[in-house]
């Protein structure tokens, strides 16, 4: 079935990685710092903060799309900088949905490592950089649960990516809509190819995650 | 993607039984004793009519298939609008009882590789090629549809603009195609000739893509007139050619599930009756006749 890669199917295929990897290390750069401060820093507004990540992880592609396709058309606000229909627009829509939920996820990770650690580092010294970086090596488990999340929730959404991509050929056509193209022109085949491509990646990335989860249990129960 | 328009149409369904009810609970509430008249049952069967795309978002349906379900009550008519590829395709696999399509080339293969034995003229629209408003590859004023294709390409190939194509093997993609080898230009990739766009998309968003690219496309009048106003970058740059003709034919699918019904949708499309219906439509509306009827 692979084989029908007279089509570009890997063209295809690679064209969804580099985009979606690209809005996921976006979304880690921005969501890490934002999740670790959530979740580890007590402010005021923290609780409304947390609401609305949390909310975020939820939000629906469609929406992002037509917000995201709006703000770029010509006629829109970021309109002279001509990104609609083009890479970077998908990995700006990509990354607003992803960003909620790396957040989402590191502030749960970082919440959930015991405060008397915290305070015992800080009482024998530990600097603020330093409490950071213990923090997050502590809640490691669950930052890349983040990323794998963040991933995920892009490489298989569909509305996003046609709307401010256009799903133009050889550029922004990544597998989601070239599976909606390949299904409304009857070709059954590339379809289906793409669509045991990407369940391969969705399937890789939940047994990465449930293997980090068993192991991360393990490790706590043998008393790491 | 017909899954998901029968999904939507079952959402439309709920929706408008949910009304009906609250209409109904809102009426029982100020007359108690609604006597209900119980119109006599009539049994229908559903008849899976596959179309494009492009008729579906001109509006004919609305007009076109209520007529049909009442001059034939026993026959209720699904429309899963598709791409011709998709249309043909349902035919092959006989998921429709019965086609409305503009592929000629593609109906007479159907026909030829034994899934269906007649297909009949019911009515022609034409295309338009519509670019930027500034007409960049001076396409206005061309003698035919080829020197116009020839035009945009020599002026995409200078980078000035661009020509976005739907992609998608839709009967709007079959007729673009068909000029690219009228005009003896090698069919353009998007990989190889970068002023060529290919968005495999429906022809709305095609339309929005050569906007904001500042590039051609081709539509038919229908979509066109309908979405003109939303598209103030874009305007006509070359019409009324022959080459431009867009011919819908009707194929009945052998032995599919509803195929009587089929047969009587096809037989209905090409009476005097229906034929009106065709040429009535969007006079009112846009002041000129969007669908030009002629069945034989």
């Amino acid at each position: 079935m692979l084989a029908s890669g007279a089509v570009g199917v890997w063209e295809i295929v690679w064209a969804s990685i580099v985009l979606s990897g690209s809005a996921t290390l976006l979304a880690l750069l921005i969501g890490l710092p934002v999740g670790y401060i959530v979740g580890a820093k007590r402010f005021i507004g923290r609780r409304a903060a947390l609401i609305i990540f949390n909310a975020g992880m939820g939000l629906p592609p469609t929406v992002v799309g037509l917000v995201v396709a709006m703000t770029l058309s010509r006629r829109g606000p970021l309109g002279f900088m001509g990104l609609l229909y083009t890479r970077p627009a998908v990995v700006i829509a990509q990354l607003v949905i992803a960003v909620p939920v790396v957040i989402a996820i590191t502030a749960a990770a970082v919440a959930s490592v015991p405060r008397e650690l915290v305070s015992q580092a800080r009482s024998l010294g530990a600097g603020r950089l330093r409490l950071g970086v213990l923090t997050l090596s502590e809640a490691r488990m669950g930052l890349l649960a983040a990323v794998a999340g963040g991933f995920g929730s892009i490489i298989s959404e569909v509305g996003a990516a046609s709307m401010v991509g256009g799903n133009l050929e050889g550029d922004t056509r990544v597998m989601t809509t070239a599976m909606m193209l390949f299904s409304r022109q009857g070709q059954y085949g590339p379809a289906l190819a793409l669509a045991v491509v990407l369940m391969a990646i969705v399937i890789f990335v939940n047994v990465v995650l449930t293997g980090l989860q068993t192991s991360a249990e393990r490790w706590e129960r043998d008393g790491g | 993607m017909h899954r998901f328009e029968w999904m939507i149409r079952r959402g439309r369904l709920v929706g408008v039984s949910l009304a009906v009810a609250l209409v109904l609970a809102a009426s029982g509430c100020t007359t108690p004793a609604v006597t209900p008249t119980t119109p006599e049952p009539v049994a229908t069967s559903d008849v899976v009519l596959a179309s494009t795309t492009s008729t579906q978002d001109s509006g004919l349906f609305d007009v076109l298939i209520p007529a049909f379900e009442k001059a034939e009550p026993q026959f209720k008519i699904k429309v899963i609008a598709v791409g011709s590829g998709e249309a043909l395709k349902m035919g092959e696999t006989k998921d429709a009882d019965v086609l409305l399509v503009h592929s000629p080339a593609g109906e007479k293969k159907l026909i030829a590789d034994g899934f269906a034995t007649a297909r009949n003229d019911v009515m022609y629209n034409d295309f338009l090629v519509v670019g930027p408003t500034a007409d960049p590859a001076s396409v206005k004023g061309s003698a035919d549809a080829v020197t116009a294709m020839v035009a945009i390409r020599k002026a995409g190939a200078a980078g000035k603009t661009s020509f976005v194509s739907r992609g998608d093997k839709s009967g709007t993609n079959t007729k673009e195609l068909g000029l690219w080898v009228a005009s003896k230009i090698p069919t353009p990739t998007p990989t190889v000739d970068k002023w060529y766009l290919s968005t495999g998309q429906g022809m709305g968003e095609t339309l929005k893509v050569a906007e904001d690219k500042g590039g051609y496309t081709l539509v038919d009048r229908a979509t066109w007139l309908s979405m003109a106003s939303t598209l103030p970058g874009l305007a006509i740059a070359f019409e009324k050619d022959k080459a431009l003709f867009n011919q819908y034919g009707v194929i009945v699918i052998p032995g599919s599930k509803n195929e009587a019904g089929g047969q009587a949708f096809a037989d209905w499309i090409v009476s005097p009756d229906a034929q009106k219906v065709i040429g009535d439509y969007g006079v009112a509306k846009y002041g000129q006749q969007l669908f030009v009827p002629n069945a034989k």
